[in-house]
């Protein structure tokens, strides 16, 4: 039953039709939604959280380091799958989607960048080393580069979408083997502290507004990916009845 | 199997009759590695100390300027669609034009590698290692960069691209294979590190060619 629901709402939600309203339904909610809990989340984390013993306030950066590398790496994992299925069973959505997909998540993967060297200056006394997490974090951000840069390339948008689908496919086993392959380079950076599964090491007061945060980012990726998708649905389907009509009823 | 060796016979030969292409890498691999002296310093203990970081990114580097015209010249006279399209599995032809790139471009670097390591000061007792890693990791090197050449086969700006979109990918076979040699100048133990360069090797040969037809299908847009 229930994947026969499953089933269901991958064929609807396959077609680009479907897929725009469906949109266009859950847009106007999931918008508001996504900024509220973005702005909970690091609004109670910059302001209310109690400091850190050790790092004080600087650890504040927290809030905005672990949402964007969650995000980035979850985004390229969503890639990948999107790209698995656009190689293989070459379905028009999951081709609009990994287009979609990429700049956000680069965006996110530099933020993280960014946010972890002016959060390792005052903690380890420098701006960048050459550990596990950030090296990963930094090959990421590279291997988004070569997904966009691929897309860009190759004019016929359906075999560029393959195309970028199966870099990503091989993009995410090198993640893998890159994160265990510098983790015995020395690492400096400290363990995750955040468990789903088991007992977290984080002082509650500073884990909900973390959580928050992160799902706040996830929620606002979401979003992005649904509009950057829609305004590809349409442009690739601009000859077909439906946009016509759209176009002509002043998209309503 | 008949397949196999026909189109192996037939890469090898046609390497064969265009010798710039086995000796543009091997030159530019001495060369590359040739500038570092100059740049850096002449002095031994210096230059043993970067040693086996420089011959790894050059090796590399060659490698992956090596596969920039792979399925290139294939595409152009159509022998390609012929490839895609012949009654048998596409990944066997690729498997044995693979096979035969590395073995007119990838072997002769390890063969060389001794010399260029002697003359970058590494002591005699590393040079078996660097010749075994270089051994274990070029042919990764060589199916890991051809996914990036079959799908960027009939864009007519493949280098700098191919660098971008396969320089990432490198990274797993350069860290380990720079460090095998870098724990034998130390005088640690190489064969843990060996044994995962040889996983990494097994791993690309045994799913790199698939993903390598599968690029090639999506850039003829079949």
């Amino acid at each position: 039953m229930v994947w026969q629901t499953i089933k269901r709402w991958y064929h609807m939600l396959g077609s680009p039709r479907y897929f725009y309203t469906f949109s266009s339904a859950l847009l106007p909610w999931l918008t508001p939604i996504a900024l509220l809990v973005f702005t909970v989340g690091i609004v109670w984390g910059l302001a209310f959280a109690p400091s850190d013993y050790q790092q004080g306030n600087s650890y504040r950066i927290i809030f905005i380091h672990v949402p964007a590398s969650s995000g980035a790496l979850m985004g390229y994992v969503a890639m990948g799958v999107a790209g698995l299925v656009a190689v293989v069973w070459r379905m028009k959505m999951a081709e609009v989607m990994m287009k979609a997909i990429a700049p956000f998540g680069a965006a996110l993967a530099a933020i993280s960048l960014a946010t972890g060297a002016l959060w390792g200056k005052p903690t380890w006394g420098t701006y960048w080393q050459w550990d596990a997490r950030m090296t990963s974090m930094l090959i990421l951000l590279f291997m988004y580069v070569g997904v966009i840069a691929l897309q860009n390339v190759i004019r016929d948008p359906r075999q560029a979408a393959r195309a970028a689908g199966l870099l990503a496919m091989v993009g995410v086993i090198n993640v893998i083997i890159v994160k265990y392959s510098v983790e015995w380079v020395q690492t400096l950076h400290q363990g995750s502290t955040l468990k789903l599964v088991g007992e977290s090491t984080i002082n509650p007061a500073m884990k909900y507004p973390l959580l928050i945060s992160m799902l706040g980012t996830w929620l606002l990726y979401a979003v992005n990916v649904l509009v950057r998708a829609r305004t590809e649905v349409v442009w690739r389907e601009r000859r077909s009845k439906w946009v016509r009509k759209l176009v002509k009823g002043g998209g309503q | 199997m008949s397949v196999f060796r026909a189109a192996l016979v037939r890469e090898l030969l046609v390497l064969w009759r265009s010798p710039a292409e086995i000796i543009n890498p091997l030159f530019f691999f001495v060369m590359v590695i040739s500038l570092f002296p100059l740049a850096i310093s002449p002095k031994p203990e210096l230059l043993a100390l970067v040693a086996p970081g420089v011959l790894w990114v050059a090796a590399l580097l060659a490698v992956m300027l090596s596969l920039d015209g792979l399925f290139r010249r294939d595409q152009e006279s159509g022998v390609l669609e012929l490839l895609l399209t012949a009654p048998v599995m596409a990944v066997v032809p690729v498997s044995a034009k693979l096979l035969a790139h590395w073995l007119l471009t990838g072997l002769p670097l390890v063969l060389i590698s001794p010399v260029l390591a002697h003359m970058l000061q590494l002591p005699d007792g590393v040079l078996g290692t660097v010749m075994l890693s270089l051994l274990l990791g070029t042919p990764a090197l060589t199916i890991i960069g051809a996914i990036g050449a079959a799908l960027t086969v009939g864009l007519n700006r493949g280098g700098i691209l191919l660098a971008v979109l396969v320089l990432p990918l490198y990274i797993p076979v350069l860290i380990f294979g720079a460090g095998a040699v870098s724990a034998a100048v130390d005088g640690g133990a190489v064969n843990g590190i060996l044994a995962i360069l040889g996983a990494l090797l097994a791993l690309t040969v045994s799913l790199g060619p698939l993903a390598v037809a599968a690029g090639l299908k999506i850039s003829s847009g079949n």
